[in-house]
């Protein structure tokens, strides 16, 4: 193992023109080698916020600080043609719509060929060649006559496909899955999720899976990040973060969730709403909405602590959930 | 049965010109589907894109015209669609769409908005309108001071309480819900979930609810339907359906739900290929091509959708038992 990205003390500012709007304050995660790493969050939490800005992606708007080690490499102000490097190649990312991300009037062989050239310097016959393994490899039937199709001809669940095929054409150490899933059928979310499991098997590559779906985190990574109004709030081995989970935010989306299984119950919803990036309340941004909110919660963060070996938590009260935060069921 | 609604045999085909000689082919959105709901009851409809949950809620509704098949409405057969009876029955059967910021006036407050169907029907006088309103405002669980807001001043969560404030201020008997909380994040979809369920403890009012996600339908459904390129391939009370799947589809469906908490045993079934094209049907069984225990009959014939041994639906011939033994691939 050993570590393969290093963040630290990572934040964001979106410039709006009218003001400054912390997006992230201080993101500090590692991701080792080979491992998957979920984060988790609502929508605007900052888990996409968070490897945009790692890669550089956010624009001339936003200002980033902290830090992002590559193999040492620092990313957080690198030179254009040292990021060119790392995107795509060492990093790749896959997004929610592949249908917006891939380009509608180029066949989706050129499209694949185009990163083979960029990354491996593939061009040709050596290009073709290898873009039809890697739609064989992602499991598009008939590889050979796709090649020179277009996006509209296929559907939702091979175009992800696709892009999978174009993100594995740099032989990345890490993919970033932005809500690979969220846009497709069930079924076909499954065969996606197989499919990059079988891929990571097989290739070692790391992988930071963002997802808004619990589900989808607990069955796919070793280790899972919890993320609230910029800031991860929880953090620990896959396992133990769904059974003994310590942040009071993490309880409640548990709780928030309904089952599939068992008795039904009346559904525990966490009071109220996220507040906005530009009105935080002080302290601890959950704070208005945890039950077990105090006065001096409102008086700083709370720091990132340790609470087991690989558990860490922002809480000044972390603990198993009460046993009776799930109301009876409603018959 | 005390019924509100029933749809029986709904058929919805749109013609379309395909192919290099243009022939005339039709698209079975839907093809065949009955039920009954019955009053202050939550019926699901369940199923993947294209399986025609959506086009069976506008045929209720009549806002399409169905190819065939009827829809009665508390015991009368539904008025034809823009027809002074058709409106008057429609008052007492509401849409809600997935996005609320969709189904509101942007240019107006909270309060208008849900008094707006009351002055459409010409129910009451001005200052009734605004305390039934305020009332129902109350009830969705929205404080007076919201009601002064625009809809792009409140969040997700706020705006669908304000849709399904407007679609009650008439006390319809039936609210059709199409994807209503799928937008909405995990902790305020909760919060949305829950106030379904008091509502239709509180108003009596029924739900045809339309939802791709398992564990949502599970949550406020007295009865599922679960349906594939146009038909209902099984249905029952979802607890039983979702705890022993009969048919292969629901069983991969429900294996394919990512879940926190996997109980030990449970395996896991992914489909081979995307769901086939609705212009081009498979014959017989139409889940049979990627069925894994399906037998020649499936190829042959389409199976009826008929009591199963503890009395919920099932469409299959070999859930049934009906089927030949299984043969070689």
């Amino acid at each position: 193992m050993g570590a393969l990205v290093t963040l630290s003390g990572l934040t964001v500012d979106f410039d709006t023109g009218k003001r400054v709007v912390r997006a992230l304050h201080g993101v500090d995660l590692v991701v080792q080698r080979g491992e998957a790493v979920g984060l988790v969050g609502e929508s605007g939490s900052g888990k996409s916020v968070t490897w945009l800005a790692a890669l550089g992606l956010l624009g001339p708007r936003a200002r980033i600080r902290g830090s992002v080690l590559l193999d040492g490499i620092e990313l957080v102000g690198a030179p254009v043609r040292v990021l060119e490097s790392v995107r795509g190649k060492r990093i790749a990312m896959i997004f929610q719509d592949p249908a917006s991300s891939l380009n509608p009037v180029q066949r989706i062989g050129r499209q694949i060929g185009e990163a083979l050239e960029l990354h491996r310097g593939l061009t040709g016959a050596a290009a073709r060649a290898e873009a039809l393994r890697l739609l064989d490899r992602v499991g598009i039937p008939a590889a050979s006559r796709r090649l020179d199709d277009y996006p509209h001809q296929l559907s939702g669940g091979q175009n992800q496909r696709v892009m999978i095929a174009m993100a594995l054409a740099g032989e990345p150490d890490l993919l970033i899955a932005d809500e690979p899933t969220t846009a497709l059928d069930a079924t076909i979310q499954a065969q996606i999720l197989a499919l990059l499991r079988e891929l990571r098997r097989d290739s070692r590559m790391a992988m930071v899976l963002i997802s808004h779906d619990l589900g989808v985190v607990a069955e796919n990574c070793d280790r899972v990040a919890v993320m609230y109004a910029g800031r991860i709030v929880e953090e620990a081995p896959a396992d133990r973060l769904f059974a003994a989970p310590q942040h009071p935010y993490t309880q409640g989306l548990l709780d928030a969730l309904p089952d599939l299984e068992g008795p039904r119950r009346r559904l525990a919803a966490i009071p109220g709403t996220v507040p906005e990036p530009a009105r935080l309340p002080p302290g601890c941004a959950f704070g208005p909405r945890c039950h077990r909110a105090e006065p001096a919660c409102a008086a700083a963060v709370p720091a990132f602590r340790a609470i087991a070996p690989d558990h860490r938590a922002a809480c000044l009260h972390p603990g198993p959930a009460a046993a009776s935060t799930r109301e009876p069921a409603i018959a | 049965m005390n019924a509100l609604l029933v749809a029986r045999d709904l058929v919805r085909h749109y013609p379309v010109r395909t192919g290099l000689f243009r022939r005339p082919l039709r698209l079975r959105a839907v093809d065949g589907v009955s039920f009954v709901l019955p009053p202050a009851r939550t019926l699901a409809l369940v199923g993947e894109s294209g399986c025609g949950k959506t086009t069976t809620a506008k045929l209720v509704l009549g806002l399409i015209p169905a190819t065939s098949g009827e829809v009665t409405f508390a015991g009368e057969p539904l008025p034809a669609p823009h027809t002074s009876a058709w409106r008057a029955a429609r008052r007492r059967m509401q849409m809600i769409y997935q996005d609320p910021l969709g189904a509101l006036d942007r240019r107006l407050t909270v309060l208008s908005q849900v008094m707006e169907p009351l002055a459409i029907h010409g129910i009451g006088t001005k200052p009734e309108r605004r305390e039934r309103a305020l009332a129902l405002l109350d009830a969705v669980g929205l404080q007076p001071h919201l009601a002064d807001r625009y809809p792009h001043e409140l969040s997700g969560g706020q705006r669908q309480r304000v849709v399904l404030a407007r679609a009650l201020i008439l006390e319809p008997a039936l609210i059709v819900a199409d994807e209503p909380v799928s937008a909405l994040d995990v902790s305020i979809q909760a919060q949305v979930l829950n106030l379904f369920e008091d509502l239709q403890a509180r108003f009596g009012v029924a739900y045809l609810f339309i939802s791709h996600d398992l564990k949502v339908v599970r949550q406020v459904a007295h009865e599922v339907a679960v349906m594939y390129l146009g038909r209902i391939v099984e249905q029952g009370p979802p607890e039983a359906l979702f705890r022993d799947p009969a048919h292969p589809y629901t069983r991969a469906l429900v294996s394919a739900i990512p879940v926190v908490r996997r109980r030990a045993g449970r395996e896991r079934i992914v489909l081979q290929g995307d769901p086939p094209n609705p212009i081009a049907l498979p014959s017989g069984c139409a889940f049979h091509p990627r069925c894994p225990v399906a037998v020649a009959t499936c190829r042959h014939e389409t199976p009826a959708l008929k009591p199963w041994h503890d009395g919920r639906l099932v469409a299959c011939h070999v859930a049934h038992g009906e089927a030949a033994l299984p043969q070689a691939a």
